[in-house]
């Protein structure tokens, strides 16, 4: 074995089996720590930890036992144990021998119980990395006393700096392969320093350690390393002040969650406290509608409260009837948060399918779900040498700074000020997998300046003046497909019957509105954004808009979706198996695309991604253009709008 | 400034994620097992919507062969709560007279993982939270608190959401669902302190007691109704034990120990060796990767 056994253990065993009442007395009232531990692949960030649920009794006899026998079978550490094959998780990596996930670990020592993050140092798991970092307090970055500060130790602290982590530690690990040499280890921390302060570290603890032999895990200075004067990683842990009193500091915000009404006579505003205290009788505003109220009471389960803090779930009652509801955050009044729809923000992506500038993503900030577009990075950050690179898009692993726009204002403050409202998560509309991450930094246009509300001539007016409900018929399809034939036809039928309608055509938008843009993806996306922006306007001012556009991608047809009022959105497929509509050929676009003369043509060079539920789809293999069109006319009448 | 311990934070934390889900999901259900960790998740939902009762109803998958003390306890806690309990059993295993005295894993994987499956299709549920912890076993370590499942239930561990900061993407396509952990990152001892703090009741078989039991394959089994088949020379024995885990009786086995307060069985627990599913059968099957395997297939 090795010296650390001889080390103390972190629980007092005596106590427990002495005073057990003592005992439990003590550890109600512990803190908590959540930290990562980051490193290259080699520098024993699993055996740290392993050693640290090891020393601190986490390991039990069973799962000890199965210990001993994987290390002797797959171990890298001859008959010795194996501490990395204990947070080892997934089948697929132990054998491999990588840990390749975010994994959490717990342990608890008589002071504070910790949350560990193990997050792996790959350089394709810059993801993994960023995602552990965010819930962390502190980071302890690993360095392997044999080679230095590494590319990859720049590499995490740069991520680690980035995601808001304000308590660094450099673990120079392995020390007892270097001899417990105080010159490596001085030479180490200096280097570091150097660098720490190029990218903006004021400071760091450092300390020599040894994961395997237990060095200054527990108790410093070890035997080993008589000129060592610092605390132990231990204690280092167990001390550091942990940013509650400065979250409780700050103004009051609460996001608020769900609204509480279990009858008519309460209505609660559910929620946990992202910053500032509350008590009852405090202004309060509820942004971003911008009304006030006071708090009138703090309910809980266990009886109303004097005052609720910072990371405190709790419910709020208002003494007056404001409208009030998920999305909206309750803050101070006299400092309330900004709302804004511009955003400029570091964006880090997450997915194999790359950022689509100008594509609509979902963004979840808070408890606030938008509909937002990145622009094309200003820049994209090389997470190695720190360079801004220019850059279209960001691929897995990317780090760059773009500008974001929201469909609409949202409540937020600048990462660095907030993680709570700086952060956000952006989500795929199709496949719902959450693809970046995203860290305000400033927003570019307030949304006070933009006045959306109480247009004296509201949109229901418009609507009512003309006798209809406003809808967007959108037709979809290949080119040749029928669609423009068919929309124009149901037009003409809409107004024989006295609806006012209006039929935005492909070819006729792209002589006018849209003729600055080409046929790249990029700018098919634009192309139907901005369709979508005028058929909502028309929709406002009370028409029925008809859009006949191939409008190949299902996620910009999603996004239209998302910016028009939910049921008056209709999507008719107008389905025509590609040889048919290549048979027809009316404008002899394809015969072209297939000679190449015109490239990114869909169908042809570019995909269509056929709707999956539209709301009407049209077979016109069997069915007549009029035929087509007096059955959506009948449908559109007898489902949609049926009180026209 | 008000400090917030670490059962506080994590109470805290359980709430938000509760809260988070009823407000994204259209039809979430929360499994319950009766055991110490259903007991505090439980608790946590009155917490979280408190007046409210929890807007969701308590699913237990049963398999009929739970221990009499919790389908008391169940039906107890459920009323208390003012919940829907409903309660599935799988009608093929309920046909095929599946037990775990003769059928081994066919046991688990018709009444719970099958069960589980029909139950949350039948209902349309497409969130279900449950207790597990990411603590108790090496690949929960890895799962995240939103468990994405596709619609035959199947879990890809390759694939799975990032979840940063306390943003949970609650998105899922039809049919598709979200297992949910708001235990995640409770740890046993943090379960047993929040109990004793919150006066939370628990089935008494936690807590030492004179039982009948068995020795059986390095089980310590108590023999608790007459479905129990003796084995030639096999006489139920008197002996004071206690539970850790409660699951199918047959198949958990029981500790002997005088710990009969709470506070005791604590101390037992701090001052114990052993980890708390070395009494599941489960875990062991399919080498190391038991839990693994179980999971991809549908388990919870």
């Amino acid at each position: 074995m090795n010296d650390a056994s001889s080390e103390p253990l972190y629980r007092v065993d005596a106590l427990i089996a002495e005073d057990i009442e003592a005992y439990l007395d003590l550890h109600q009232n512990k803190g908590l720590l959540r930290f990562i531990t980051c490193g290259s692949v080699d520098d024993g960030k699993s055996t740290l930890i392993g050693r640290l649920l090891y020393d601190s009794k986490m390991i039990f006899e069973d799962q000890l036992a199965a210990l001993e026998a994987d290390s002797k079978r797959v171990g890298t550490q001859g008959q010795a144990i194996d501490f990395a094959l204990l947070v080892d998780g997934l089948a697929a990596e132990r054998e491999q021998g990588i840990t390749i996930d975010v994994a959490y670990r717990f342990f608890a020592t008589e002071k504070r119980k910790f949350i560990v993050a193990d997050t792996p140092g790959h350089e394709q798991y810059t993801r993994n990395m960023v995602t552990g970092a965010s819930t962390a307090d502190l980071a302890v970055i690993l360095v392997d006393a044999r080679k230095g500060v590494l590319v990859q130790t720049r590499r995490h602290s740069y991520l680690a700096h980035l995601i808001g982590i304000r308590h660094l530690v450099l673990a120079v690990n392995k020390m007892d392969l270097v001899d417990y040499s105080q010159e490596v280890f001085d030479r180490i921390v200096a280097d570091y320093r150097a660098f720490a302060g190029t990218i903006g570290i004021a400071d760091f603890t450092p300390i020599p350690i040894s994961g395997f032999k237990g060095d200054n895990i527990t108790q410093a200075p070890s035997v080993n390393t008589p000129w060592y004067d610092g605390p132990s990683l231990i204690e280092h842990l167990e001390t550091v002040e942990i940013e509650g009193a400065a979250a409780q500091a700050r103004s009051l915000r609460m996001p608020v969650q769900w609204v509480n009404r279990p009858n008519l006579d309460f209505r609660g505003f559910a929620g946990q406290i992202a910053s500032g205290t509350v008590r009852p009788g405090d202004a309060v505003r509820v942004v971003p509608s911008g009304k006030t109220s006071t708090i009138k009471s703090i309910v809980t389960f266990d009886g109303e409260l004097d005052e609720a803090v910072a990371g405190q779930s709790v419910t709020l009652t208002l003494a007056d009837e404001i409208d009030c509801s998920r999305g909206d955050v309750i803050a101070a009044a006299d400092a309330p948060p900004q709302a804004a729809d511009q955003f400029e923000a570091t964006i880090v992506w997450m997915s194999d399918e790359k950022l689509i500038p100008g594509r609509g993503y979902w963004l979840k900030l808070a408890t606030q779900t938008v509909t937002a577009t990145v622009a094309q990075p200003k820049y994209e950050v090389d997470v190695n040498s720190f360079e801004h690179l220019a850059a279209k898009t960001l691929g897995l692993n990317g780090i760059g700074v773009c500008e974001v726009t929201t469909d609409r204002p949202i409540v937020f403050e600048p990462y660095h000020e907030s993680r709570e409202l700086g952060g956000f998560i952006l989500i795929d509309k199709l496949t719902n997998a959450t693809v970046g991450a995203g860290l305000i930094r400033f927003c570019l246009r307030r949304a006070q300046n933009v006045h959306w509300q109480a247009l004296e001539v509201s949109r229901e007016a418009h609507a009512a003046l003309k006798g209809q409900k406003p809808a967007v018929l959108w037709f979809t399809g290949l080119s040749g497909s029928g669609k423009s034939t068919i929309a124009n036809l149901v037009e003409k039928k809409l107004h024989a019957a006295g609806r006012h309608t209006f039929l935005l055509d492909g070819d006729n938008v792209r002589h006018g509105l849209n003729k600055d843009l080409g046929f790249t993806e990029a700018d098919r996306i634009e192309n139907i954004r901005r369709v979508g922006e005028v058929a909502k306007l028309m929709t406002d001012a009370g028409l029925i808009v008809l859009t006949a556009f191939i409008s190949p991608f299902r996620a910009e047809r999603e996004l239209v979706r998302g910016m028009i009022p939910e049921g008056e959105f209709i999507e008719i497929f107008i389905d025509t198996p590609l040889e048919v509509a290549e048979q027809r050929d009316v404008k002899g676009l394809y015969k072209k695309a297939r000679s190449g003369q015109l490239k990114n043509f869909t169908g042809i060079d570019s995909p269509y991604e056929a709707p999956e539920n539209p709301e009407i789809r049209i077979d016109t293999t069997t069915t007549s253009p009029e035929d087509a069109a007096e059955q959506i006319v009948q449908r559109l009448l007898g489902e949609w709008v049926p009180d026209l | 400034m008000q400090r917030l311990t670490h059962l506080d934070r994590l109470e805290a934390e359980s709430i938000h994620i509760m809260r988070e889900v009823v407000a994204e999901a259209d039809n979430p259900v929360m499994l319950y097992s009766v055991g110490k960790d259903s007991a505090v998740m439980l608790h946590l939902a009155k917490k979280a919507f408190h007046p409210a009762p929890p807007p969701f109803p308590l699913l237990h998958v049963d398999t009929t062969w739970k221990f009499r003390d919790m389908y008391a306890l169940r039906d107890k806690a459920a009323k208390a709560a003012g919940m829907e309990l409903l309660v599935y059993h799988n009608p093929e295993a309920l046909e095929r007279g599946i037990n775990p005295f003769d059928h081994g894993a066919l046991h688990t994987d018709l009444w719970k993982t099958e069960g589980l499956k029909q139950a949350l299709d039948k209902w349309k549920f497409d969130a279900a939270f449950g207790g597990a912890r990411r603590d108790e076993e090496k690949s929960r370590a890895k799962e995240r608190i939103f468990s994405f499942r596709t619609a035959s239930h199947a879990w890809d561990p390759k694939n799975q959401r990032p979840e940063l900061w306390n943003l949970y993407n609650a998105k899922k396509a039809k049919g598709e669902s979200i297992r949910v952990f708001p235990l995640s990152n409770w740890t046993e001892l943090d379960i047993w302190q929040y109990i004793m703090k919150e006066g939370i009741e628990i089935v008494p078989l936690y807590m030492a007691a004179e039982r009948p039991t068995v020795e059986r394959d390095g089980l310590l089994l108590m023999v608790d109704d007459e479905r129990f088949p003796l084995l030639p020379g096999e006489t139920p024995v008197v002996r004071s034990i206690r539970f850790r885990t409660l699951g199918c009786y047959p198949l958990t086995g029981a500790i002997e120990s005088r710990a009969a307060t709470l506070p005791e069985v604590v101390q037992e627990m701090l001052l114990t060796t052993t980890s708390e599913r070395q009494g599941r059968a489960i875990d062991k099957d399919a080498g190391g990767a038991g839990m693994e395997k179980k999971k991809q297939e549908g388990y919870f």
